[in-house]
């Protein structure tokens, strides 16, 4: 308790600095090598490109994929790709805490007078997946065209892209706490946040009930895109679930990124207290 | 050859003894699996011999796709990492020097590992996939063994892009952004995103001769009986065809690197 | 009125780290053990002191400095640093200590050193005039003047130590805790870094607890070592101490210009012959001057050497004398 005490000492916008200082340093570092960090921005913003290309084949041939239509997907494939990335972006580094326990990395990180999640999350900042920002922004910008826009439905799609990186951020930094349990099966995070990731990209229309549900309620990866963009499309839950859960992502935001806090807390604890 | 069977019996040792991570790929591969497998069958509800396929080919095809990911290490990694890692070290001079040939004994080592990953992360997803959902078996012992005989040549197919890959590592300081790219190119154009048989046009016919082709779509085709007679002696030949060019390319340019390090010193 | 009381700067009481270990044994079975890696283990240290915290590997150092930073959590016993519960407290201890973890840098790798150190102003959030003060003294010391706008891989490992210690004392530590800080370098390396050292504490009385391998840098530094082994203190006093305890020697490696029958001098033993080379065993708190003069006096000699007892072997004496307890 005394911990947190201490770091709240920082404000959250000393906090927000902090990063911004890190982060920065990474990415005057990265850009001593020009040649090879611009290929791979452009190489990440060609291979998500291909992501988008396979949904317009598959609509090459059919006209509503689960009862919707091309633009109605792009548009959910926009914001899922859009919070994903800005996650990736903001915290790719936390998947990779097993290695920084591994090379005692974690260690000095211990001895510095930050929020060791803060740390971890600046720590090697990368602009790589500007790329697949930028794709993932374009598809939005296209599939966005044919939104009926009105004042509310700017606003939830502002708060939708904010909760979608919060809440992919949550399952980043909840499912990168396994490493703290076992070196090995960091892979089985992926399942949970890349799966999360493409799954959301197609209508839930086309899975079982179940998996709306469990989407809905356990791992609440419908609230980055499927819930506000049915509000944006105007369309009725296909499910006949009631139109207040449209509105709801800030919630499942707040509930994800808790759960992140707490597991992490637990993370570092045991860390803290077996040295391994 | 008995040197070859002994590097491909060590890779296949190294791998099997990472036992949590091959249960956590499992799992994803099958979380993956379930996913594409609604995917497809809305697709397939939609329009329902899309591309040629059934329902039950579709969703066949989704789960040799996924046993088929890390065996053909569609993803990347295999020998030809450690060999990427080695030519930065600059250790690989001194593999330059050995009196076995480098190719043979980085592909011995990758075809190791690929029959582990087959073994467990091949047929483990299949097997979820066979529980799950309607999947279809090979339909006669030839069309069996064709797809048996594929694998291999899939592998090698993918071992000589990646190798060339890594290769670029001698002349460009970095070769992430070219890994990252070819990774890339790999997923789409062998079929893992989404089968070649949808690709309209162009588009189509330019995927369907590109090597990636080799990777997952030629092996899945003749799992799903897709050929019959001569042909699957033509698409196992395209496997062929493509092996052939680019070890000759491999050993072009291993003979380019090895004159480079003589002559610099790495 | 209450009398002042002496806390001291570092205070360690009956501290113990356990670890459970997994092990498997046969194909699936597994069982747990549980290693203690400190146990039992008390000391102060005052504000201003120089201690040298030695043991053979697998002793309990490193668990011991990872509890007093804050990066482990005791199993049981007491202890505070500064005044602070370490792991309760981290962030507030972080900003009243330095640690360097020799061999491991924190600096940029790719940028110059200088951007280093402004990063670490802002997050100890150091005023901008005593960082100006402090990097401009740190930097004279340690002859970092022309190397600031250099990018950190192409520093000399001597010069990225250097570097690694500045990046530690920026936010003026009250203690600097300095793990192997002289592993792998150079004897002018080592010279410079203990130089500096011994300045540091002179001028600003920052308390120093160093790890280390090298019985020189103890004794150029440290007019206290503690020994721990098998995870307690087994010895804490001064070096000389330590060396009459053990009993340990130093020995002078000589070459004779022709061969001849083993040396014989006052203070000295005579231990091995090899053709023209002898090695003499002399007591290690005795000055080897004596000896080399006798020696140089009786013989053509053509080189001469002296080598330092290892830890390990003047740790292994400390058990081969009568043992007494520690302190």
């Amino acid at each position: 308790m005394a911990e947190i005490q201490a770091e709240d000492s920082l404000s959250a916008r000393g906090h927000v600095g902090m990063y911004a200082a890190i982060a920065g340093l990474w990415v005057r570092a990265a850009w001593v090598y020009r040649t090879s960090f611009v290929t791979l921005v452009v190489a990440n913003g060609l291979i998500t490109g291909l992501d988008a290309v396979a949904i317009w084949i598959m609509f090459s041939q059919l006209d509503l994929l689960g009862g919707f239509a091309l633009h109605e997907v792009a548009l959910l494939y926009g914001a899922s790709s859009l919070g994903l990335g800005i996650a990736d972006t903001l915290i790719g580094s936390v998947e990779r805490i097993g290695e920084y326990i591994r090379t005692g990395r974690l260690d000095q990180m211990l001895t510095k007078p930050l929020p060791l999640l803060l740390q971890v999350c600046a720590d090697q900042f990368t602009l790589r997946r500007l790329g697949r920002i930028t794709q993932a922004a374009v598809v939005f910008a296209w599939a966005a065209a044919y939104v009926d826009w009105t004042p509310a439905r700017v606003g939830v799609a502002v708060v939708m892209v904010v909760s979608g990186g919060a809440i992919f951020f949550g399952l980043f930094v909840t499912f990168s706490c396994i490493q703290f349990l076992t070196k090995d099966a960091t892979e089985f995070a992926n399942a949970f946040t890349y799966g999360g990731a493409t799954l959301t990209q197609y209508p839930l229309t086309i899975f079982p009930r179940e998996v709306m549900r469990s989407l809905t309620f356990v791992v609440p990866v419908a609230f980055v895109n499927w819930y506000p963009c049915l509000y944006l499309l105007g369309r009725d839950d296909p499910f006949g679930l009631p139109g207040w859960l449209q509105l709801c992502s800030p919630v499942a935001a707040v509930a994800m990124v808790g759960v992140a806090l707490l597991t992490w807390r637990a993370g570092v604890r045991r860390y803290t207290s077996t040295g391994s | 050859m008995s040197l070859h069977v002994a590097v491909a019996t060590r890779a296949f040792r190294r791998y099997s003894t990472y036992r949590a991570a091959t249960l956590a790929g499992i799992f994803t591969n099958s979380v993956f699996g379930v996913i594409y497998s609604y995917a497809y069958l809305a697709l397939w509800a939609a329009n329902p011999d899309a591309g040629g396929y059934d329902a039950v080919d579709a969703v066949t095809f989704v789960w040799l796709g996924q046993a088929l990911l890390m065996t053909v290490a569609l993803f990347g990694g295999g020998s030809t990492e450690d060999l990427a890692e080695r030519i930065r070290t600059g250790d690989v001079a001194i593999d330059l020097y050995r009196p076995v040939g480098l190719i043979g004994w980085y592909l011995a080592s990758d075809l190791g590992r690929a029959a582990y990953h087959l073994l467990s992360r091949g047929l483990a997803p299949l097997a979820v996939g066979l529980l799950l959902f309607d999947l279809t078996l090979p339909v006669s012992p030839l069309h069996a063994l064709a797809f048996v005989v594929s694998l291999p040549l899939a592998v090698t197919l993918s071992f000589t892009v990646r190798f060339l890959v890594a290769c670029s590592a001698f002349w460009l300081l970095d070769s992430s952004g070219l890994r990252v790219l070819s990774l890339g190119f790999a997923l789409f154009f062998s079929g893992m995103t989404l089968p070649l048989v949808l690709f309209p046009g162009w588009l189509g016919t330019v995927a369907e001769a590109m090597p990636f082709a080799g990777f997952l779509q030629v092996p899945a085709d003749l799992w799903l009986g897709r050929h019959e007679g001569v042909d699957i002696l033509a698409r196992l030949g395209f496997q062929v065809g493509w092996i052939v060019v680019l070890l000759a390319a491999c050993a072009l340019v291993l003979r380019a690197a090895t004159r480079k390090v003589v002559l610099q010193g790495g | 009125m209450t009398r002042p009381v002496h806390h001291p700067l570092i205070d360690v009481r009956d501290l113990a780290r356990t670890f459970v270990r997994r092990r498997r044994i046969g194909r699936l079975r597994r069982t747990t053990d549980t290693v203690k890696a400190v146990h039992d283990l008390s000391f102060t240290i005052d504000a201003g002191e120089m201690v040298g915290y030695i043991g053979p590997n697998g002793a309990g150092k490193s668990t011991t400095i990872k509890m007093l930073t804050g990066i482990l959590v005791p199993t049981s016993g007491a202890l505070t640093v500064a005044g602070l519960e370490p792991q309760r407290d981290r962030v507030e201890l972080a900003r009243r200590i330095g640690v360097v973890f020799g061999q491991r840098t924190t600096l940029w790798w790719d940028l110059p050193l200088r951007d280093s150190f402004d990063l670490l102003q802002k997050i100890y959030r150091t005023g901008p005039a005593r960082h100006r003060e402090n990097l401009g003294r740190f930097v004279e010391l340690l002859d970092l003047q022309d190397l600031l706008d250099t990018p950190v891989r192409q520093l000399s490992l001597g010069q990225r130590m250097r570097g690694d210690i500045v990046a530690a004392l920026l936010h003026d530590p009250e203690i600097l805790f300095l793990d192997e800080p002289t592993i792998g370098l150079d004897v002018i390396s080592k010279g410079r870094l203990r130089e500096f050292l011994r300045a540091l504490n002179a001028e600003r009385a920052t308390t120093l607890v160093l790890t280390t391998h090298d019985l020189q840098d103890i004794e150029a530094l440290c007019d206290r070592v503690i020994v721990i082994d098998h995870g307690t203190a087994v010895y804490d006093g001064s070096l000389t101490g330590l060396h009459q305890r053990g009993g340990s020697t130093r020995t002078l490696v000589v070459d004779l210009v022709d061969e001849a029958p083993p040396i014989d001098v006052p203070g000295a033993t005579t231990r091995r012959v090899e053709g023209p080379r002898q090695w003499l065993a002399f007591p290690a708190d005795a000055s080897a001057a004596p000896v080399v003069a006798a020696v140089a006096a009786a013989y053509d000699v053509a080189d001469l050497s002296i080598q330092e007892p290892a830890i390990e072997d003047v740790i292994r004496e400390l058990y081969s004398t009568p043992p007494a307890p520690p302190g």
